[in-house]
């Protein structure tokens, strides 16, 4: 195996054209620009589309419009151009295409800053766009699992004929770490019975997100959420550590679950029996491996680089089985494994009660003035 | 009346381009012109399996109903975002929007600038009706100035509400676009001028000569609330002074192609 | 065993190389390795810093609040890190760009002046590899051999011609550390 040093944009952009992507169309925003840089380079060179478009509406429409001719398609943003993005991500779903999407999250709300920050998890996994869908939302850790996870993303997208994210933050976007990449694969473009790309020798297609009868509207969206609860049902993936003795368990995505992976070591090291549970699949939730957790431990810490964004998709599946807190830093700020360490101590010293909020006894804690 | 289907007593049929479905258009419209034009010339150049149509939000939502090709359905305003993803990954086929002024010069002003700045090599139907038709007769980006619309009910005031954009004239300024010409639909004579300008556009596209738009003026009797008949005077007498019929690009390349 | 490293400077002064080359030699010798870099406007002009982790298992957090290594090529940067060095660390300051002392007495600090070492090998843009030389000097992860064979098995062919002088940089900031401490 050979490993080289990738930086993350950059490698997440190489894999992909290494496993088929036929067209890219993107804008710029920092801290994702080395994904539009890359392949504005790589896609020409391989004889594929790239256009640096107008703005994230234009990005998003275009990759509407190639992802119709059944070819293997990606975009790229954070998070103020996700959020300009999400008109087209609501029609992508409602004509149920194959969409690739790579979130670089930054600080936020408004402009906010380039820092990296986990504030788009609602607005991904929980809409944003009008309607009733679910993308497919992956949030790797590492710049190889984000690698390993590109692949997997196209192949869940055609699979289910579902938007698929790849959601990471502006650290894994521009750190470097040893990655292997895939094999440079040959493009095969699927011959999909759907796709508009001229109806030579066959019946005219028509692919569209407008249902003006009702009736039909309504059985568009019941098969998409069918198609959701197998979704679920399959595509759960998360990552476990030294949890097979935990009484007290961490729960984390993306930079925030690695953070916490150095806050349990330390924590382990000082005797406190905790482990850490890190989504990978964040939409769909990993809910049942949740509760069942929830179920053989004493108390659970969620971490985030948000407000608690997930937080609530875990207060869903652990109800009463578990007391929970919340640890979050906003607005760009990654916190240090000594913070999180802090919290895990705290908590086994004085275990949390399942009476009040745990984002209420965390904004009072961020709020109140260190002594 | 038998001797009528001989082939040789012929002179009006249905494209073949068309499909047998009846247009939902309001009596008068003359969104059915322009989408027999664009049939006919397809048929014509006979490269309806190989075309793609875009269809815009607006009154010609549901133009892939009417027309024999592989049809997709834009966004408001999006239609050339999306044409140009078709065509970046399908160059051998011939991609087309259809779009309205509400679509076209406002909310998709970012989109169709762009594309022809690119040179997208898509062809693009300009219906200029000076008004939103499809969603009650509002202002459009096109109302003329003191016209009456639901939303300029003492007329457009252009101290309050600006002017009507002249996109024609506007994107032939980029030297991404090879064809851009404005032709009108308001009698035969010019509905003839009309069909001639689409056929060559989509030659433009064809030859790979970049972005090519006709802008057709149209009438919308039902919004401006007149009857289709005087609709058509309405056109001539008002909106041919505001929006000149002409050539407003034709690339040297596009000048040089034979047709 | 982890090590975490912070490297800054100003913008031009090489010090996203310095953490680019420890993160090549770490993983040519089948490390885990992380390389963070300040990233956005603050690399334009201003100080820029990156942390490199190595570890011998998955690695956490790619930042760290207090590494037990530093190089430090400016005053600012100085000012910044000096107080964060873990108790017992390693902070290598370029004396050429610091116009005052050191005020840690529970680190290993070394003054070491780069700017005028690279002058004298001949190239002033190789002080940042001069103070790499310091910190192998200083800190048991890896050799000056290392990073020798990193240089030579990943800069670009056109940069080849450089390495004997990167390596003349790396050696003369290791000798020069290895002094120091004696003294």
């Amino acid at each position: 195996m050979t490993r080289e040093l990738w930086k993350g944009n950059e490698a997440i952009a190489e894999a992909a054209v290494r496993v088929g992507l036929e067209g890219y169309f993107g804008y710029p925003i920092t801290p994702q620009n080395e994904i539009l840089e890359w392949l504005s380079q790589r896609m020409p060179e391989v004889g594929r589309a790239f256009v640096q478009a107008e703005s994230e509406l234009g990005a998003i429409n275009m990759v509407y419009g190639a992802a119709c001719t059944g070819a293997r398609v990606m975009t790229s943003s954070s998070s103020p151009g996700i959020s300009l993005m999400q008109e087209g991500i609501s029609y992508i779903a409602g004509t149920e295409l194959p969409v690739v999407l790579i979130d670089v999250m930054r600080g936020g709300p408004g402009l906010g800053n380039i820092a990296p920050s986990q504030g788009d998890y609602s607005q991904i996994c929980h809409g944003g766009g009008h309607g009733d869908y679910h993308p497919i939302v992956l949030a790797p850790a590492s710049i190889q699992e984000a690698v390993d996870l590109v692949p997997l993303a196209f192949d869940l997208a055609e699979k289910y004929l579902n938007i698929a994210v790849i959601l990471i933050d502006g650290s894994i976007g521009q750190m470097m770490e040893p990655v292997e990449l895939p094999e440079m694969r040959p493009v095969v473009r699927k011959d999909y019975p759907w796709a508009t790309n001229g109806a030579i020798g066959r019946k005219r297609r028509v692919l569209s997100s407008i249902y003006l009868e009702v009736s039909i509207e309504e059985e568009v969206n019941l098969r998409l959420l069918k198609r959701w609860e197998e979704i679920q049902k399959n595509e759960i993936r998360f990552k476990e550590y030294y949890l097979d003795d935990a009484e007290i368990a961490v729960i984390g995505f993306g930079t925030s679950g690695r953070v916490a992976l150095s806050a349990v070591r330390a924590a382990r090291s000082q005797g406190i029996k905790v482990g850490l549970f890190r989504p990978i699949s964040v939409s769909p939730f990993p809910a049942r491996q949740v509760a069942e957790l929830a179920g053989r431990v004493k108390s659970i810490l969620v971490v985030e680089m948000n407000a608690g964004q997930m937080l609530k998709d875990v207060q869903l599946a652990v109800g009463d089985r578990a007391p929970l807190e919340f640890y979050g830093r906003l607005g760009g700020v990654v916190p240090f494994p000594n913070e999180i360490l802090g919290e895990i101590q705290r908590i086994a010293k004085q275990p949390p009660s399942l009476d009040g909020n745990p984002t209420q006894r965390w904004l009072a804690r961020m709020t109140t003035p260190k002594k | 009346m038998a001797t009528i289907v001989q082939l040789e007593n012929l002179v009006y049929s249905r494209p073949a381009a068309f499909t047998d479905t009846p247009t939902h258009y309001c009596p008068g419209c003359t969104h059915g012109t322009a989408h027999r034009l664009i049939a006919e010339v397809l048929d014509e150049m006979k490269i309806t399996d190989r075309t793609i149509g875009v269809a815009p939000v607006g009154c010609a939502v549901f133009a892939y109903n009417y027309m024999d090709t592989d049809f997709v359905e834009a966004a408001h305003g999006r239609a050339p975002a999306m044409a140009t993803g078709i065509k970046r990954l399908l160059p051998d086929r011939v991609v087309f929007t259809y779009q309205g002024d509400g679509d076209l010069a406002s909310i998709g002003m970012g989109e169709i600038v762009h594309a022809a700045a690119r040179g997208e090599n898509i062809t693009v139907v300009f219906i200029n009706n000076a008004i939103y038709g499809m969603t009650g007769g509002q202002m459009a980006p096109t109302t003329l100035p003191g016209m009456k619309t639901t939303s300029s009910p003492s007329g457009r005031d252009v101290e309050l509400q600006g002017y009507p954009i002249r996109m024609a004239e506007m994107l032939a300024t980029l030297d991404g676009a090879g064809y851009v010409v404005r032709r009108s639909l308001h009698d035969p004579k010019n509905i003839r001028l009309a069909k001639k300008a689409i056929r060559t556009a989509f030659e433009v596209q064809l030859h790979g000569l970049g972005f090519s738009m006709v802008e057709l003026l149209s009438t919308c009797s039902t919004g401006w609330g007149v009857t289709p008949v005087e609709s058509l005077g309405w056109l001539e007498q008002h909106m041919i002074p505001a929006f000149p019929l002409g050539d407003y690009k034709i690339s040297p390349s596009v000048a040089a192609i034979k047709l | 065993m982890q090590t975490e490293i912070i490297i800054a400077g100003f913008g031009g002064q090489g010090v996203m190389f310095i953490g680019q080359v420890l993160a090549y030699a770490a993983m040519d010798k089948g490390k885990q390795v992380t390389w963070m870099p300040s990233y956005g406007p603050e690399m334009r002009g201003g100080t820029a810093n990156c942390i490199v982790v190595i570890a011998d298992e998955e690695i956490g957090s790619p930042l760290v609040e207090n590494p037990p290594a530093s190089i430090v090529m400016n005053l600012p940067s100085l000012d910044k890190y000096e107080p964060l060095i873990k108790p017992g660390g390693v902070l290598i300051v370029n004396a050429s760009m610091v116009d005052r002392a050191a005020q840690r007495d529970d680190i290993t600090t070394i003054l070491i002046p780069a700017n005028d070492i690279a002058e004298e090998i001949g190239d002033k843009r190789l002080a940042n590899m001069v103070a790499t030389g310091a910190l192998l000097g200083c800190l048991d992860i890896m050799t000056v051999k290392d990073l020798e064979a990193a240089l030579e098995a990943h800069m670009p062919g056109r940069h080849k011609h450089l390495l004997p002088k990167n390596f003349e940089a790396l050696r003369k900031g290791t000798e020069f550390a290895k002094q120091a401490i004696k003294k």
